[in-house]
């Protein structure tokens, strides 16, 4: 997974409450059984509209999503996730993460910044207003900065951080401690079922 | 201090846990199912793993799969590639597969319990949010990402924290035609679909108590649309009853040692919960949604409601969206709004008891000129017990269709959906913009109010028959 130490781009405001995965990415993409390509499928539906914020010139490249409250509610599909990252956000920022996406998003390496929701709408006036604005997002500080300097700090755990910043893989990590998982099967009840 | 059930059955798996890190717990089952897996498991191939525990875990083709004609190849060649892929997979990493067509197909989460790999104090995991269906057994169980998947098959371990518990309490008794169904759309209903956030859900009380465990896992089920990462029941008799006998449960002198353990997974009387909610039973009526998320729903007797009642600005420009997507005015009659389709089935209401409570309804009646009723058994084995019991006659003769098992129209991942503007019925989960086909409009309902329905075309309580 790629490292997240600090970002700098430009944001796209989606006005929209309870964005659910369904609507990140449709169900019909997830018959796919490769791991790329899913930048096609984001917002799939509403992208048909071409005023939708993401068809609109001044957003593209934008590489920070700043969403409405509730953002990746619903079916836990990680595709969701794949989606955002291929079409090029490195972060979502919303006032309320779904906990699956949230926990799917940390794993996959895009950052979910959690904010109050006056302050997600303020940042969404203003990158309405000058869709040019650039943002930076600092883990190591927990940051996002603004170019005419505003700062708001967010929370992240240490060890979500620290992963993060060091782009580990969970895999690895869990593997370290084959031994105690040994420990731990030897130990189990005799009844528990195999499907064997 | 006291400790909830869901503390004393994740306690029990905790393999490491290290101050500022996630604890690693152990999964004692592993449902796999064709679409959350393929990458996955291409993962494991390009990390040179292996799968720890092919015995721990078990794989059936459901989202995808036809359902009629299963023999023959998958006519979209994109379905076809995922259950091919998982197929090829299963067969390389020695995991035990229900293909389409096998005695044991079904949806993932409704083979579990009826395997009896479902018990009480277990781990379970799955790819798909709904696993926490098999939290009616007392059981720890959550839907899991890809990436996950793959943890778990890596390991049989997951890196975990543990959430928050919350308690819903549900005293009293459910009114006769009351449903499982309809008191889990009223739970959502009040607490909203962010309600159950960061938590695991117990749901006790007496109405909890009283359901058999298929409604016990109607109600579990839709934890995540409270927002839950689970939904949890205590383990009782009921539970024993159900799972005793069954292929895989415990037999003999483990039987009665599991049964000793199983009676300590109750929430101790001092155990302090996050949150508690308190929903009197006797109060509830049938329950449909009128909107495109699961919070939004309201007692068939009462009307659309007019998007300026609610107070907070957020809930009311989606009730505003919501009302413009499924086509509806405020103020409408719930009762005068007619349906092109009626879908029983799903993991929520795809089990046999459901598809008696919908035969019941329909027996002796005809499904209503133009809409169409599609009945799919959750399972091929819940398909034979129905036969068996001649429901499939039942709806056959109303005029509905008698499917095979599978997902179906709970997501329209396989040729069963509504067209644009199509409105349904439907006994599954989820309301969502789009999701039983792009422009599909859908309220969620029971299997008796999904039966009556049919027979109307309108949206109908059995009572109102
Ligand atoms: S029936 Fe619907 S909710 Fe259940 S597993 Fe299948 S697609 Fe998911």
């Amino acid at each position: 997974m790629e490292a997240f130490t600090t970002h700098t781009g430009r944001a796209v405001p989606l006005r929209r409450s309870n964005v659910d995965t369904d609507q990140i990415i449709p169900a019909v993409w997830l018959k796919q059984v490769s791991r790329t390509g899913f930048e096609k499928g984001l917002f799939a539906a509403w992208r048909e509209d071409p005023e939708f914020v993401l068809n609109r010139p001044e957003y593209q490249g934008a590489s920070i999503l700043v969403a409405g409250p509730d953002f990746g509610t619903g079916s836990s599909r990680e595709h969701a996730v794949w989606a955002l990252q291929q079409y090029g956000f490195r972060a979502v920022v919303s006032a309320r993460f779904g906990d699956i996406f949230r926990n799917n998003a940390t794993k996959m390496g895009l950052l979910p910044i959690q904010l109050p929701e006056d302050v997600v709408e303020g940042m969404q006036d203003k990158i309405a207003a000058n869709p040019a604005k650039e943002f930076t997002i600092d883990l190591e500080a927990r940051e996002l900065r603004c170019d005419e300097g505003g700062v708001q700090t967010f929370e992240i755990d240490d060890y979500t951080r620290w992963r993060l910043l060091e782009g580990l893989d969970d895999i690895g990590l869990t593997l370290r401690h084959s031994d105690a998982i040994g420990d731990y099967e030897a130990k189990r009840q005799p009844w528990l079922p195999v499907t064997a | 201090m006291g400790r909830t059930l869901a503390d004393k059955v994740y306690d029990a798996h905790v393999v490491r846990s290290a101050e500022g890190e996630p604890d690693v717990l152990y999964i004692d089952l592993h449902l796999v199912h064709e679409v959350t897996s393929p990458q996955a498991f291409d993962g494991l191939r390009m990390a040179n793993r292996t799968v720890r525990r092919p015995d721990l875990t078990i794989a059936t083709e459901d989202h995808n799969v036809p359902t009629t004609d299963i023999l023959a190849p998958i006519a979209d060649p994109v379905s076809r590639t995922q259950v091919e892929t998982l197929r090829k997979n299963c067969a390389e990493f020695g995991v035990r597969l229900h293909p389409m067509g096998d005695a044991g197909q079904g949806i993932v989460h409704v083979i579990g319990p009826q395997l009896g790999l479902t018990q009480p104090g277990m781990t379970i995991v799955c790819g798909d949010s709904h696993t926490s269906t098999h939290g009616a057994f007392g059981a720890l169980a959550f839907g899991i990402g890809t990436s996950e998947v793959e943890h778990v098959l890596a390991t049989q371990t997951l890196s975990q924290r543990k959430p928050k518990m919350m308690a819903v309490t549900v005293n009293g008794e459910l009114p006769y035609g009351v449903t499982a169904k309809d008191l889990i759309l009223a739970i959502i209903a009040r607490i909203g679909t962010g309600g159950g956030q960061g938590h695991i859900i117990e749901y006790r009380g007496e109405a909890i108590r009283s359901l058999s465990m298929e409604g016990r896992m109607t109600v579990c089920n839709m934890s995540i649309e409270a927002g839950a990462r689970a939904g949890m029941i205590a383990p009782d008799e009921t539970t024993f009853a159900y799972l005793e006998g069954r292929p895989h449960a415990p037999s003999g002198a483990d039987w009665e040692a599991a049964k000793e353990y199983w009676r300590s997974l109750r929430t101790d009387d001092d155990a302090v919960f996050d949150k508690e909610v308190v929903i009197d039973a006797s109060e509830l009526t049938p329950f449909v949604t009128w909107g495109t998320n699961p919070g939004q729903g309201a007692p068939l007797a009462a009307s659309v409601p007019e998007p300026s009642s609610f107070a907070d600005p957020t809930h009311r420009a989606a009730a505003e969206r919501a009302l413009e997507y499924m086509g509806l005015t405020a103020g409408t009659p719930l009762r005068d709004v007619t349906v092109d389709t009626v879908f029983v089935g799903s993991c929520t209401n795809g089990r046999i008891e459901d598809l008696r409570a919908a035969a019941e309804v329909i027996k002796g009646r005809k499904v209503a000129d133009g809409v169409r009723m599609l009945i799919v058994p959750g399972s091929m084995k819940v398909k034979a017990q129905a036969e068996e019991e001649g429901l499939n006659e039942v709806f056959t003769a109303a005029g509905a269709e008698w499917r095979e098992a599978g997902c179906s129209m709970c997501l329209g991942m396989n040729p069963d959906q509504l067209k644009p503007g199509e409105r349904s019925a439907s006994t599954s989960n989820r309301n969502f913009e789009g999701r039983q086909g792009k422009g599909g409009r859908t309220h969620l309902v029971s299997p008796a109010v999904a039966a009556a329905t049919a027979v109307t075309g309108r949206l109908t309580a059995p009572a109102d028959l």
